[in-house]
Parts: structure tokens; C-alpha cells; sequence
């Protein structure tokens, strides 16, 4: 259904030159898709009206399902379930610190963490991928054209890792990115431009995995981010967890299945979101063991214990406010951003924090994907005149490893991007011929206290005393908040530029082969869809064919009888199984057997048509 | 395009001057940032979003240089060819440095103590000192044109800077 498109004061004249372009919240718990119609930013629903998409994959016997299918079916079989893939993107095994607590089968090895799933070895680049493809062919279903670009939302926390892990997966998904923003970022717009605001905003966004702090600056259509702060493993997700510990606990529950594990995971969840209206709420569960969980959940107990987990998200909110050498009575307006911000020991705390109300009267959920769909028609070129800017920071500060494993920063953190710095190193010893260049991101001192993003090694120096080479140094930080690195000896001018792909990111070989397992994929797809379709054709022949014989069997010989009867027990058969190939030749015994009747009924039904008419009727 | 080969002063309109009218300097720096931002050249071919990516990153490194008063007395210095960076001449007046190992000593104990609010009065107290002697630094630079006496100043709040800064530092690993 191609809607019509319609030119609105302040935006591209010419209706045909807009472009359909998207903004894409990729969220631990749910995504969601919107896009601005008629000059306004709205969620796109799938068919069924849901807006929110959880971000759920199951990797199921025929087909990979995503979504609202994916989750009911997550306590039947949590290994092929992957939730809240978004903690693992650019994440190496090793970096997720109690693997138990998932259900899955990680794959060993160092590089990106891999889950051995039922359709394979699958990497969170992947799974990431199938959600935003769901959302992709929402969007082209819906208004009947490609989506032009998008703009995909990452929290403002993610390193350089976890950022690269989402381009890659909107790439997989045949999204064309025109800019990965922060999510908090994206919420000031949809806040800031709503309410023309001008002055110091705190942005606090918990979702369900990731919490992030930006503080930013509106003046004029500026949008200026001072600081940024975060914790990407902390959100919504965790308080779960305490419910589902608490849960344990109270029940007197020993060692669970991997279903039942799930299966109280959502029911902590459930308890979760009713004690945002109530004063306590119900867990009551049956277990696959037949024991029977009943245990009540008061909103004071759930204060008492997430109260770590609340007070662990102020500790970036002052150290935001110090990068930005702010105080919180400085802060015109708090924006709360993110599902998890329901809970009212959040709002309770932070309101708190800052000493003033909070602003929460967009919904929280939306919010990002909202902000993210009216920059999306600026960076498309659907907008004229009178645009925003938006000034960025990377979160986190970019080094390369020196002497004695220490860490010299090149880019501090909260710089505005795009940025370009580069310094100089020199030899350690005489004749020193090549430099190995470690990249590291992260505060610490140490190089084995931050993440390792790349190592690259630069050859062919001119064998010369020890200090005496001047190795340049050059670190590229683009909009997106990615950086690539280059190096060269200045007295010669031997160049190793090199972009860097991070250690846990993908290599371009890895992308082309998850292109090409798609594209199979799409065969699969293809091939599954006409089986479905010549099955709904065999079993609407078959109805027909039954009430054709109900009707006129009289008009058939015994010997042609029993042809169809024959024709009818073979679809039938054939219709249990998988082969599309069988059962369209069984489809076609059927019509061939029935063509006669067919045939022979049309002719009675045109004569009894006829039957009632005078012969002048039909001159 | 952008004339990138004046200094940052002429770039964003100022006069090579250590007061700057920080509310200038902003708008300015939006000004510019509005024409040569990455965001508006998302449809343009490879080499125009190349250069945008340049242009907006000198930009950037413009403003950070002159937005921060140490930054932009070094910049001025530079200018009128005095290198405040240059590591053999490390000498600091041994007074200051006297008053700054106390201080240092102060900041250790507190942080091993992980008294937050004594590491949060200590920074503000240096930060006072800074702002002080930004006053002086004025003087010197704009009404004095004394560019080798301005030399040793800028060193010292160099120094305050990074002593503040690390407090800031274990102010952040204490609250984690």
C-alpha cells in the first residue's frame, strides 16, 4: 500500500525527491522504527499494532522468527532464544563476567563472543541484524518503497567496539547508515525541539542493558553535548535479575532449568512493571518439575534490593556533571529516557538528585526512536533552511600502549567529534626497524585496565639511534564516533596508515560471508514462503473439490470417481510432509482428475441459469 | 571553503588577544561548525564527505585551543614564537613547586582515605588559585605584551590544571 506523499511548508517542494529515511532504536529489550510523515515524527507499528519490537531471536526448526513469536516461545527452548543480544555486541567472552547466567552455548575462542545455535554459529552482529531487517521490511511493507537511510541510535557509553558491531549489523540488514547518533542525544531533540528549549539538560537514559548520562547544552538550534557518562552493562535487565534472585529466595528454589530460569526471568519482569502502579504484586508460576511458585513482591522489598543498582547510576551522573564542571543546580531540566525510568524509586531518586522535577511526558519507550526519525529527515535532505546542528563527544578517551604497559591518551573523552590528533613517538632501542602500535580505549593508566581495540605494526623505519625516528601518530575519530588510525615516520615519510577495525569487530571477509549466508538465507526464505503458498492452494482445492463432490457427484463415471478420490488421498499425504516439489505435482493430479467434473458442472449450472429464462430474453 | 592556514584567532574572527569574549568565540565556532559539519554533507560524494570530516575536526581543535585560557595563552605564545612546551626547560620557581608538593600530599591522603569531600575542596581551592592568576596572566599578555614573562605564569597554571584534573581523576575512581 504506497501511501500518497504529500509536500508540507518547510520541507522538500518536490514530493518525489523525499527520501525515506528512518530512525532506529536498537534497544536491549525492545526496538523500535519511526519515520517523520507530514512533518511529523511518528513509531511505525507492525501489523498487528504493536510498536515495539522486542528484541528477540529465535532460531526455530523451518524459520528464524523475531519479535512478539520470538518471546513466546523463549521458556520452550532458551537455547535458540537469544535476548538482549545487545550486551554482547563487540563484546568477547571474555568480557560478559557470569556467562552462566545465560542459557546459551557460547562458542570458545577469543574475538567476538559466538552462540552455537540450532541455525549455526551465530555472532551478536548477527542475531542484531535479523532485528533490523524485521524493522527494515516493516517499514518498505508498510509505505511500499525502500527506505532511503537510516539513523540508528547506540548509547552514548558504547566504545569504539560496540559501535562498529552496529554499523556492521544495519550493513548486514541492507540498511544504508546516514549517521549513528546517541541515544540520549536523540531524545534532546525530540525533547528540545518540542519545548524550544534553551540552557544545561541532564539526559538520563536506563534501558533495559545500558545506562548512559549526557549533559548537554541547547542555545539556538545547537545541540551541544558537554559530557557524556555511562555504564553499558546496567539497566533494566538487572533489576530483573534481583527479582528473579529475590524470587529464588523466597520460594525456597533449588538449581533450575534453563526453561524454568527464563521462564521466572519473565515472570521478575512482569512483577517489575506492575509495581510501577501498585504496592505489591503477584509471582505465581508452575514449574516444569510441577512445583508451584507463589510468592508476593512488595514495591518496598523491590526498593530495598535494587537500591545498589539505583545508587550505581548516579555515581556518572556526577561524573558528567564534573567533566562539564557543572553542579546539579546548574541543570535546567532532567529528560528521563528509557523503560527502566518507570520504576518510581528512579524517578524518586534522581528527581532527588538534582532537586527538581523530571521531565517524563514523552513516552520513554519512543522518545529515542522519535528523535532518531527527525534527524534522519534533516541528514536525508528532505528539510530547508532552517536546521539544527548537532555537536557530539566520544565517550571514552583513545590511547596507544608505551613503555611498561601504561597508556598514553591521544583523544581525552567528552571530545567533540569529529576529531583529528595525532602525536609523536619515537624508538626505544638503536636500529630499530619496526613499532608495534597498540590501540586502547578506556580512563585507566594501565593498558590491561582498558579495552583493546587494534594492533597494527609499522615497518620499514630506517635503522637509526634510539630516539632519533619521529613517528607520527594520527588518530581520526568521524561522526559516527568511529576511529581509524594511521602512522608515519616523519624524517622519511614511511607510511602505515591503516583503518582499524577493532579486535572484537569484524573483518570485511567475515561481513562478506554473512552477506552471502543471507542471501542463502533469502533462498530459504523464498523457498519456505511458496511452500506455505502451495500449501494454502492444496488445501483450497482440496475444499473445493470435497464440495464439488458433495454436490455433483452424480455427473461422474465410477471409474472417474475413483481417480479423484485417489488424486484427493495423495495431496493429503503429501500435504504433511516439507516438498514443495511433490506436492505441486500432487496439486496438479488433482486438477487434471477433476477437470472433467469441473467441466460438466459448469454446464449444468449454465442451463439451470438458462432453465428459468424465455428464449426472447436471450436475443 | 574555510581558510585553514589563518591562525585561530582570524579563523573565528577575533582579535590575537588572551581576554576573548567566550560568547564570541561560541558563536562563531557554531557558525562555522553549521557550514562544514559531517551532518550536512551525508548526501554529498566521497571526497565532500571527506573534506567536511577534515574541516569540521580543525574546527574543533580551533575552539578547544582557544576555549580553554591556558590553551589560548599558549597558542598566543606560539604565535609570537614562545614555546611553553618545551621539555628541558622544566625549571619552576621553587616556592611554587614547594606550595605544590604540600598540596600533592594533601590530595594523596585524602585519596587514600577516599575523603571525596575533602579531594572536592582541594579542587576548588586550586581552581580559585587558578582563576587568580588568570587575572595576572591577562595583564601580562594583553596590556604588558610581556611575552617572556607570561612564559613562567602559563607554565604554573599548566601544572594547577593537571593537579586538577587528576583530583578529578580520583574523585571518579572513588565513587566508580
Amino acid at each position: 500500500m504506497a501511501l500518497l506523499q504529500i509536500s508540507e511548508p518547510g520541507e522538500s517542494p518536490a514530493p518525489h525527491a523525499r527520501r525515506l529515511a528512518v530512525g532506529i532504536d536498537l534497544g536491549t529489550t525492545n526496538s523500535l522504527v519511526a519515520t517523520v510523515r507530514n512533518g511529523v515524527a511518528v513509531v511505525l507499528p507492525d501489523g498487528e499494532g504493536h510498536p515495539l519490537l522486542p528484541s528477540i531471536v529465535h532460531y526455530g526448526e523451518k524459520r528464524t522468527s523475531v519479535g512478539h513469536q520470538a518471546r513466546k516461545v523463549q521458556a520452550v527452548d532458551p537455547r535458540n532464544t537469544i535476548v538482549s543480544v545487545k550486551r554482547f555486541m563487540g563484546r568477547s567472552l571474555a568480557d560478559i563476567s557470569d556467562d552462566r547466567r545465560f542459557p546459551y552455548a557460547f562458542v570458545e575462542g577469543g574475538g567476538m563472543l559466538r552462540i552455537q545455535t540450532r541455525a549455526g554459529i551465530k555472532t551478536p552482529v548477527e542475531i542484531s541484524a535479523e532485528i533490523l531487517k524485521t524493522l527494515r521490511v516493516r517499514v518498505e511493507e508498510g509505505f511500499g518503497e525502500p527506505v532511503h537511510g537510516a539513523v540508528v541510535t547506540v548509547p552514548a557509553y558504547f566504545d569504539d567496539a560496540q559501535r562498529q558491531a552496529t554499523k556492521d549489523a544495519a550493513q548486514l540488514a541492507g540498511l544504508n547508515v546516514l549517521r549513528l547518533l546517541n541515544e540520549p542525544t536523540a531524545a534532546a531533540i525530540a525533547y528540545g525541539l518540542d519545548n524550544g528549549s534553551e540552557g544545561i539538560y541532564a539526559i538520563y537514559d536506563l534501558g533495559g542493558g545500558t545506562f548512559d548520562i549526557s549533559i548537554l547544552k541547547l542555545s539556538r538550534g545547537v545541540f551541544e553535548v558537554l559530557a557524556t557518562a555511562g555504564d553499558t552493562a546496567l539497566g533494566g535487565d538487572d533489576f530483573d535479575h534481583r527479582v528473579y534472585c529475590w524470587i529464588l529466595e523466597a520460594a525456597r528454589l533449588g538449581p533450575l532449568s534453563a526453561g524454568d530460569t527464563r521462564l521466572l526471568m519473565m515472570k521478575a519482569r512482569e512483577a517489575k512493571e506492575n509495581l510501577t502502579a501498585h504496592a505489591s504484586a503477584p509471582v505465581v508460576a508452575v514449574l516444569s518439575s510441577g512445583d508451584n511458585v507463589n510468592v508476593t513482591l512488595t514495591a518496598e522489598t523491590f526498593t530495598d534490593i535494587t537500591a545498589t543498582l539505583v545508587t550505581k547510576t548516579l555515581g556518572p551522573v556526577r561524573k558528567a556533571l564534573r567533566d562539564a564542571r557543572l553542579s546539579p543546580t546548574d541543570v535546567k531540566g532532567v529528560v528521563m529516557v528509557g523503560g527502566a525510568t518507570r520504576m518510581p524509586q528512579i524517578q524518586k531518586a534522581v528527581a532527588a538528585f538534582f532537586g527538581q522535577p523530571l521531565l517524563n511526558n514523552l513516552d520513554p519507550d519512543q522518545v529515542v526512536a522519535v528523535g532518531a526519525a527527525i534527524q534522519a529527515n534533516v541528514l536525508a535532505g528532505n528539510r530547508e533552511g532552517d536546521d539544527w546542528l548537532l555537536l557530539d563527544v566520544i565517550p571514552l578517551s583513545l590511547g596507544i600502549e608505551t613503555m611498561g604497559g601504561l597508556t598514553e591518551k591521544i583523544v581525552p573523552r567528552n571530545s567533540t567529534i569529529p576529531v583529528t590528533r595525532a602525536q609523536e613517538f619515537t624508538t626505544f632501542k638503536d636500529g630499530q626497524t619496526a613499532m608495534a602500535i597498540h590501540v586502547l580505549q578506556g580512563e585507566r593508566e594501565r593498558v590491561s585496565d582498558c579495552r583493546s581495540l587494534a594492533r597494527f605494526e609499522l615497518r620499514g623505519i630506517p635503522p637509526m639511534v634510539a630516539g632519533a625516528a619521529r613517528i607520527r601518530v594520527t588518530f581520526q575519530v568521524d561522526a559516527d564516533g568511529l576511529l581509524s588510525v594511521s602512522a608515519n615516520e616523519q624524517t622519511t615519510g614511511v607510511q602505515a596508515s591503516v583503518v582499524v577495525k577493532p579486535s572484537y569487530g569484524l573483518s570485511d571477509a567475515d561481513i562478506t560471508r554473512m552477506l552471502e549466508d543471507s542471501f542463502s538465507h533469502a533462498a530459504d526464505d523464498m523457498a519456505a514462503r511458496a511452500l506455505a503458498e502451495t500449501r494454502v492452494e492444496s488445501e483450497r482445492t482440496i475444499a473445493a473439490t470435497e464440495s464439488a463432490l458433495a454436490q455433483d457427484a452424480d455427473l461422474l463415471s465410477s471409474a472417474e470417481r475413483e481417480e479423484i478420490d485417489a488424486a484427493l488421498q495423495t495431496v493429503r499425504q503429501i500435504l504433511a510432509g516439507n516438498d514443495r516439489h511433490a506436492l505441486q505435482q500432487a496439486l496438479d493430479g488433482l486438477n487434471h482428475a477433476t477437470e472433467a467434473l469441473a467441466e460438466r458442472r459448469m454446464n449444468r449450472s449454465v442451463n439451470q441459469a438458462l432453465a428459468g429464462r424465455s428464449v426472447d430474453a436471450l436475443g | 571553503m574555510i581558510d585553514f592556514s589563518q591562525n585561530y584567532f582570524a579563523l573565528f574572527g577575533l582579535a590575537p588577544r588572551y581576554r576573548v569574549s567566550e560568547h564570541e568565540l561560541d558563536a562563531a565556532f557554531r557558525e562555522l561548525q553549521s557550514s562544514v559539519h559531517p551532518d550536512r554533507y551525508v548526501n554529498a560524494d566521497e571526497s565532500a564527505r571527506r573534506e567536511s570530516m577534515q574541516s569540521s575536526a580543525q574546527v574543533n581543535e580551533a575552539y578547544r585551543s582557544l576555549r580553554d585560557p591556558v590553551g589560548r595563552a599558549e597558542y598566543l605564545l606560539r604565535l609570537h614564537g614562545v614555546d611553553t612546551m618545551i621539555e628541558t626547560d622544566n625549571a619552576l620557581p621553587l616556592d611554587f613547586l614547594e606550595e605544590q608538593m604540600e598540596r600533592r600530599e594533601s590530595v594523596d591522603d585524602a585519596r587514600r582515605a577516599g575523603a571525596v569531600e575533602t579531594l572536592d575542596r582541594l579542587a576548588h581551592e586550586i581552581r580559585r588559585d587558578i582563576a587568580s592568576r588568570e587575572a595576572a596572566l591577562a595583564t601580562t599578555l594583553d596590556e604588558r605584551q610581556a611575552w617572556d614573562a607570561a612564559r613562567p605564569m602559563v607554565r604554573e597554571l599548566r601544572f594547577l590544571q593537571k593537579l586538577a584534573t587528576d583530583i578529578d581523576a580520583s574523585i571518579a575512581e572513588i565513587e566508580g
